[in-house]
């Protein structure tokens, strides 16, 4: 996939390269940097990066050539000083009158850009990974969030067989029910996907599978978007909650199957945690 | 006249009188009327017995009442929660500066004791100064703490104090002992013999530090309890103290202290070289905020890893607390964090930067200020990345979600953990070039040196970068335990630089003498803008170690059923942590002030006037 826009980048370095070449003076480098980093930022990306980072990252080179140009005295005079003598001297005073002209009118021009975005229904962060309480019940049975296991995992090595076959039981449920959603490649994009706000879970993320315990997954699974808490709203997940339609143990062999399918393992539990 | 006519006229007369009567009546009917009621009072009603019996009534039963004691109490205007949050920060705080001063003040007189030189001492006690007024505030929220507790929180401290009360001898005990210590530590400067005072300064420190963990285990008991059954009775009071999260919090504390208090330090130094009058003042003072700073800074590298280790153990103990701090409510916190710490890197290398101004002869570093300012900024952006970025809603339209796809990568720990060590070892090489401004090698492998370190710069910065990208391709416990020779490997680079480097500059020729106090004021402004930031800082990682329990005074054993019960909205408490913030540079200026009133003139009754 391209993430990047190489026609911008590669526009950015030619302007960097060409100032090499003729020797600009500080001022100029300083600019150039802002306006190229402004540029790669809001343009040179495949994918627009929303306003918010673009917001921080540009602070972060504000900030940067703030401390550039200000760590010596010499720096400083090398960039104070073209200022001064443009502002100061007669012989610019005609150059000088249309940059004091364009400068509120970049103002203005900003102003109207920003005026003219046009009104969105406020956007609720929500988050996508909630954190499970610490005990749930699935058909009468409580389920230890923190220090509870799946409940087949022990047959990986005790009964490598009977494992094989529990993990086959998982595809089939998952291929029975979940892959409308979840896709047949579990990477999210089913032929339902589309529809679907919250998107449903990519699995071949590596943000997702390895970084929980198996019990999380069994709780997503059984309790669906509706037993979703309260910060991972707005809870319009459409997540049955499977706990209706599934046996505890097919949920469980489900878990198996998805971590067996994407070779992804568990996050493992702290193992010193039993102590206390 | 006609007599019907008459008649007629009379008959009008009489309807028309007999209509404004009606009139008169239907509008006066719809008037307001008072009740009327007899003011007379009846005879035979007993109002007075039954107001007398009344009060008896009262009486008896506020007699007969039982005594129950309460759950909780409130405040007005302020509620308990803020009160106690306020409270605690602030008692906190001018805690950990008065635990941090001694440690480097004895520090500083050590090596002034070893090497001769009278800077060192005069330093040192400099730095003394501030403690004594300090450690009475410390004393005083810690009091106001305790009040607040007991006032608005009775059941919790009290199931506290079940647990805890066997600790409370021992605290008292070295509280004396750290008065007894402090003061005569200060009051006997140049008083007794070196060693003496030197033994005075340990013993602060040893006493100090043991009064910070048994506070330690209080509250980090609350977070993580241990010793206690199911429903919280006290099983083994040794596990209730020595709890999950007890040491980690106690290093944490430890180092933090010291970068705190280094920090405010400076900042005291900071503010007299900006009111000194004379070229010796500034000097000094010059020197003091670089020696306050290097001692913040310092502490500040190692602090990374010891809040990795403490979210490491808080993960350890409950997945849901870890869950709920990286990934939940209280990951946002985090971002803001990045940025303050990305700013205190960047801070810290500027002021070392701005120092080698004051050093002749800087140009053969100054030209690599820009490719290290690069190396910072670009670490800076990545760790300020979240991994789910706020957008608007044709945002996440156009990005298929929250997760950027080029920007997302940013968001997870690999490319967090490469950061924070690019960024250590970008500042340490800033102090290395700070170090060497001015000086040149005379030692016959002089070059080889040098190429020895650069060889470990470009060969741990490249090993880190391999490590945190090889993170991406393996699972989430193989990639916890990479940062484990980051971390290590980066240590490495530095302990074998500042080795090579001791060496290389034996007997180093001088080329540019050293002008403490020729430094722009700007400097002086970083260092103050490093103590507000460290304390920001600390105030918002409080809040988050502490917040993480949401609804429990203990977590898992005792709930919090109080009105307080719930999580305040991010924008609130970071509000309140500004608050705290502002509370605490306005007390320390007070400390600042009285400190200088020691070099005052004394008053001479009026002067004539």
């Amino acid at each position: 996939m391209n993430l990047f826009d190489l026609r911008v980048i590669l526009g950015i370095l030619a302007v960097m390269a060409l100032l090499r070449l003729v020797r600009a003076s500080l001022l100029v480098w300083i600019l150039a940097w802002w306006i190229g980093m402004y540029v790669f930022v809001s343009r040179g990306f495949a994918t627009p990066v929303p306003a918010s980072a673009q917001n921080i990252y540009l602070g972060i080179v504000t900030l940067a050539l703030f401390a550039y140009v200000t760590s010596s005295g010499e720096r400083v005079r090398s960039f104070v000083d073209p200022l001064v003598t443009f502002a100061g001297d007669g012989r610019y005073t005609l150059a000088l009158v249309p940059v004091l002209l364009a400068l509120p009118a970049l103002a203005a021009y900003r102003e109207y850009v920003n005026a003219k975005v046009p009104v969105e229904p406020p956007f609720f962060a929500r988050t996508v990974h909630p954190s499970p309480p610490t005990e749930i019940t699935v058909h009468d049975v409580k389920v230890d969030m923190v220090g509870g296991d799946n409940p087949l995992r022990h047959l990986e090595q005790s009964d490598p067989e009977k494992f094989r076959q529990h993990v086959e039981n998982g595809k089939a449920v998952y291929y029975e029910h979940c892959f409308f959603c979840h896709a047949d490649a579990l990477g999210g994009d089913g032929m339902y996907a589309h529809g679907l706000n919250p998107a449903p879970a990519n699995f071949i993320d590596q943000g997702v599978l390895p970084n929980f315990q198996e019990t999380f997954f069994f709780w997503r699974i059984a309790k669906g978007g509706p037993g979703m808490p309260d910060e991972g709203a707005p809870g319009d997940s459409a997540m049955p909650e499977w706990e209706r339609f599934l046996s505890n143990e097919e949920m469980w062999e489900v878990v198996l199957f998805l971590y067996d399918h994407t070779g992804y393992r568990p996050r493992a539990r702290e193992v010193h945690a039993e102590g206390h | 006249m006609k007599p019907r006519l008459l008649i007629a006229a009379a008959i009008v007369v009489l309807l028309g009188l007999g209509g404004a009567v009606r009139v008169y009546l239907a509008l006066e009917n719809q008037a307001y009327h008072p009740p009327v009621r007899s003011t007379s009072v009846e005879s035979g009603v007993p109002r007075e017995q039954a107001l007398e019996d009344i009060a008896k009534d009262h009486e008896a039963k506020a007699k007969a009442k039982k005594y129950e004691p309460p759950t909780y109490r409130t405040l007005p205007l302020v509620s308990s929660r803020v009160a106690v949050w306020v409270v605690a920060q602030l008692h906190l705080m001018f805690a950990a500066f008065v635990l941090a001063v001694p440690m480097f003040a004895f520090i500083i007189e050590l090596i002034g004791y070893f090497n001769g030189d009278k800077r060192y001492d005069r330093l040192a006690y400099e730095f003394t100064k501030l403690l004594s007024t300090s450690f009475s505030f410390t004393a005083s929220f810690g009091g106001f703490l305790t009040f607040l507790l007991i006032m608005l929180y009775p059941a919790f401290t009290n199931y506290l104090m079940e647990i805890f009360s066997w600790t409370f001898f021992p605290y008292v005990a070295l509280f004396f002992a750290e008065a007894g210590f402090l003061y005569s530590y200060y009051y006997g400067w140049g008083k007794f013999h070196p060693l003496v005072h030197l033994f005075l300064g340990l013993g602060i420190n040893v006493v100090g530090t043991l009064i910070m963990f048994i506070a330690d285990s209080w509250a980090s008991f609350m977070m993580t309890p241990g010793g206690v059954s199911d429903a919280g009775a006290l099983i083994d009071p040794w596990a209730a103290l020595d709890n999950f999260t007890w040491m980690p919090i106690n290093i944490h504390r430890f180092i933090g202290n010291i970068a705190f208090g280094g920090s405010v330090a400076a900042a005291y130094a900071a503010w007299k070289f900006l009111g000194a009058k004379t070229d010796e003042e500034r000097a000094h003072y010059d020197w003091m905020g670089y020696m306050g700073n290097f001692v913040a800074i310092s502490a500040f590298l190692p602090l990374p890893f010891a809040g990795y280790y403490l979210a490491r153990e808080i993960y350890g103990y409950n997945q849901a607390l870890g869950i709920m701090m990286m990934g939940g409510a209280f990951s946002w916190l985090f971002i803001i964090q990045a940025v303050l710490i990305g700013n205190l890197f960047l801070a810290a290398n500027y002021y070392l930067w701005l120092g080698m101004g004051r050093i002749e002869g800087t140009q053969s570093y100054q030209r690599y200020v820009k490719y290290l300012l690069a190396a910072i900024a670009v670490c800076f952006a990545v760790w300020a990345t979240p991994r789910s970025i706020l957008a608007s809603v044709s945002e996440i339209k156009a990005m298929g979600g929250t997760l950027h796809p080029a920007l997302g990568v940013l968001g997870v720990m690999s490319a967090k953990n490469t950061a924070v060590n690019i960024l250590i070892l970008t500042t340490y090489v800033s102090f290395l070039f700070y170090r060497r401004t001015g000086k040149r090698p005379t030692v016959a492998w002089a070059a080889l040196g040098n190429a020895a370190q650069f060889l470990i710069f470009f060969g741990v910065s490249a090993f880190v970068i391999a490590l945190g990208v090889y993170g991406y391709f393996v699972d989430a416990a193989t990639r916890i335990g990479l940062s484990i020779p980051q971390v290590l490997s980066v240590l490495f680079a530095m302990v074998a630089m500042t080795v090579i480097d001791a060496f290389l500059l034996r007997g180093a020729e001088e080329t540019g003498a050293t002008h403490w106090g020729k430094l722009p004021a700007i400097s002086q402004y970083v260092l103050i803008f490093i103590a507000v930031t460290f304390t920001w800082l600390m105030g918002l990682m409080g809040y988050v170690r502490s917040g993480l329990r949401q609804h429990w005074h203990v977590y898992g054993v005792m709930r919090d059923q109080s009105v307080d019960a719930f999580t305040p909205t991010l924008g609130f408490a970071t509000q309140v942590i500004s608050v705290i913030v502002i509370i605490f540079f306005a007390l320390i200026a007070f400390v600042f002030w009285l400190s200088s009133l020691h070099d005052r003139p004394d008053w001479n009754g009026g002067g004539g006037h």
